[in-house]
């Protein structure tokens, strides 16, 4: 009797285990991680649109949120040891190269971008990529702007429109000073090198040369980082609490309306709506000021390629799924109107019912349209390369070379000396 | 099954049975772990791609100037902490041990308090109370005294001297405990036997107390020693990651975990660990030879 019993017993949860695995077939689940909240919203809106238009092959996201250093380290060790890595995971542009070296552990996406590549930015592809391999999936151009805070600009006889070059910008910078003097016109970053690389690509030059070496003394470089270190000393600009703005003393800072300008890539108008609403309305987007006018004005920055790596479960739907969320024409729509980014999508930049559309919230947060000026310069995008030696060059100049030039006021060509040297000293 | 109780409970096997996890846990968890770092020392190691190099890890060790930085931070650190965490603390016990003291259970669990908190959290506490804003804790201190704000953690010396204070406010507890111990092992007969020769509270402490809690300080000393040089949680906590402005905050470990996992050169990693491995045991055999505890060479 009580072996009869157990025989059932068994039989029952056999049965019914085989049961539950038969009604959620057609649903697999997927780990991902991300450093920026806006992306994991982001990703579950394209989630749901994929299972309306896949309902025999659905997705469950599970999204979560780490900092940024933590999720890097920690993807880095799951990968090296090949254990307890998420099936997708974003991984930032000037980090994506180290997962790139030897063997990469991720799964090459070509065959599932090649509906949708020949609308998307060949130049954004081309940085996540190796050997011919697509690896990650790009997100926005990241074209820089000027953010110009118009109200104190009003107070001090400046229209933001009339800035040209830096020149402009540095005199304008002083008639805020005699309206304001505890304000500022802009920032110089210590944490990142966003101003000093649009300068950089203004000039024609890069942090990398064309055969792969760094490029920190150089005369660009000079020019780029001694304009920014006088208008520090002239009290023009300050140094960013936390170090660039896109932190939480930065925005925190940008907030309370110390700063006129803020020059950033596109994407940075989705931390302006979630993080600094105390200037909604009081905000215009213009082109990045340059040395001579005729330069180009904007440059690719930033960027995040989502990856699928080779340990996830289903590896040929993750890539179909990631590449219809973000290359999709669906996919680069809600890039702007939920994540506010510029689409790599560049056909539609001039579709004007998207990018002109009212109802989008930021076109309501800034006094003007980002695709106005998008399209003013979109045939001045520079594009800076991507090698294996740009985290090497990246650790040292935003953590040593810039605190040097902006917090100790070092003399800049000495500074670019030693930087060259370190940096060269520590790629093998 | 009872062959195997038969052998088990033998008086012969039966200590090996005992010893055998504590070895397994060492031949895991050290000896192989130790055995393959020294092999990928000798590597380039990349996913899919292991390539023998040689000495030349150790080489570029030689020239690397932010490793150099790495080591001064560490070893300075080191010195710091031992020049605060063993004299301090000594007293502290002594004074907490005397007869005379009040209160003794209230300031054992003042002092022992901040070692309970996770160094996770008060990194962090840290942190934001040495902030650069001008309402940060320590700025608004120094603004009541009419002194202007600081930007405490983007300067070598203030950075430093925040990371030291940290390590003080947090192991004062623990040094202490281990001194009160020591000294408790000392019998009351030989403080009342010096009392009454005569001896005043100065030099019992130092002919009786000091001498018997030698070995307790020699432990402490030891284990300072390789806590100091190996610390890595206290300034990854402090400064929100690796990346000090400047390297003023980076250590050995620090600088091992930027290599291996940051950099993805797992290789050049293994040379920065064990060529803390040696520093280590270096000088934490210099210092047990001149203490006395391993033998004297001659006499």
């Amino acid at each position: 009797m009580k072996k009869l019993a157990t025989f059932v017993l068994v039989l029952t949860l056999v049965f019914s285990s085989a049961l539950t695995g038969f009604a959620s077939a057609n649903v697999t689940k997927f780990t991902l991680w991300t450093f920026i909240q806006q992306h994991a919203r982001f990703y579950q809106v394209m989630t749901e649109k994929w299972n309306e238009l896949n309902p025999d092959r659905q997705v469950e996201l599970e999204a979560t949120v780490l900092p940024y250093d933590d999720m890097h380290n920690k993807l880095q060790i799951a990968l090296q040891s090949g254990v307890g890595a998420p099936d997708i995971c974003d991984v930032e542009v000037s980090r994506f190269p180290n997962f790139l070296l030897g063997t990469p552990q991720l799964f090459p996406l070509n065959d599932a971008f090649a509906p949708y590549i020949e609308d998307i930015v060949a130049s954004r592809l081309g940085i996540y990529s190796k050997d011919g391999n697509f690896y990650g999936a790009p997100t926005h151009v990241g074209a820089t702007v000027a953010f110009y805070y118009v109200d104190i600009l009003e107070d001090a006889g400046v229209d933001y429109r009339d800035i040209k070059t830096w020149d402009d910008f540095a005199a304008a910078g002083r008639k805020l000073k005699e309206v304001y003097p505890d304000k500022y016109m802009g920032v110089a970053e210590t944490g990142a090198a966003w101003t000093v690389t649009a300068m950089l690509a203004q000039q024609g030059s890069d942090l990398v040369s064309t055969d792969d070496q760094p490029a920190i003394n150089t005369r660009e470089m000079l020019r780029a980082v001694t304009t920014l270190q006088n208008m520090l000393k002239d009290g023009i600009l300050t140094t960013c609490p936390d170090g660039q703005p896109d932190t939480e003393g930065g925005k925190g800072y940008i907030d309370q309306g110390n700063v006129a300008t803020v020059i950033m890539p596109q994407w940075f108008m989705s931390r302006f709506l979630d993080e600094i609403p105390s200037l909604k309305g009081k905000m215009a987007i213009a082109p990045v000021p340059v040395f001579e006018e005729g330069m180009p004005r904007s440059l690719g920055l930033g960027g995040t390629g989502t990856v699928v790596t080779l340990t996830a479960k289903d590896k040929v739907l993750a890539a179909e799924w990631l590449a219809y969320a973000k290359l999709s024409e669906e996919g680069n729509r809600m890039i702007w109107e939920d994540l506010g980014f510029d689409p790599c999508n560049t056909a539609l930049w001039t579709d004007t019912e998207m990018t002109h559309n009212p109802n989008n919230r930021y076109n309501q947060y800034f006094l003007n349209n980002a695709f106005d000026v998008l399209n003013e310069v979109k045939e001045e995008i520079m594009m800076i390369r991507s090698s294996s030696i740009s985290p090497i060059i990246n650790q040292y100049v935003t953590t040593t070379m810039l605190n040097e030039l902006f917090e100790d006021l070092m003399d800049p060509a000495e500074v670019l000396e030693e930087a060259q040297y370190v940096i060269e000293s520590q790629i093998f | 099954m009872n062959k195997v109780l038969a052998v088990l409970y033998d008086q012969k096997v039966a200590p090996y049975v005992f010893v055998l996890p504590f070895v397994l846990t060492f031949l895991i968890f050290f000896v192989y772990p130790l055995i393959t770092t020294i092999q990928m020392s000798f590597q380039d190691i990349l996913p899919g791609v292991v390539v023998p190099v040689g000495f030349k890890n150790y080489q570029r060790l030689l020239g690397d100037r932010i490793f150099r930085t790495a080591v001064s931070n560490s070893l300075w650190y080191t010195v710091w902490t031992l020049a605060l965490l063993i004299p301090f603390p000594l007293v502290f016990a002594c004074m907490i041990n005397s007869r005379s003291m009040k209160w003794q259970g209230f300031f054992k669990a003042a002092l022992f308090l901040p070692v309970l908190t996770s160094v996770v959290v008060s990194g962090t506490i840290f942190r934001l109370m040495f902030g650069e804003l001008e309402g940060s804790f320590m700025n608004t201190v120094r603004t009541f005294f009419g002194l202007s704000p600081i930007k405490w953690l983007k300067v070598q010396r203030t950075g430093f001297a925040t990371m030291v204070l940290m390590a003080c406010w947090r192991w004062t507890g623990v040094n202490m405990l281990y001194f009160l111990s020591g000294l408790k092992n000392i019998p009351l007969e030989l403080y009342e036997s010096a009392e009454i020769d005569g001896a005043n509270a100065w030099q019992q402490f130092r002919h009786v107390s000091a001498p018997l809690v030698k070995p307790t300080i020699i432990y402490v000393l030891t284990i300072s020693i390789y806590a100091g040089l190996a610390m890595f949680t206290e300034s990854y906590m402090l400064w929100a990651g690796n990346n000090s402005p400047r390297n003023i905050g980076l250590t050995i470990i620090g600088y091992l975990y930027r290599q291996g996992w940051e950099q993805n050169r797992m290789g050049y990693a293994s040379a920065v660990g064990l060529v803390l491995l040696v520093v280590g045991m270096t000088i934490n055999l210099i210092q047990l030879r001149l203490t006395g505890v391993l033998g004297r060479r001659g006499g």
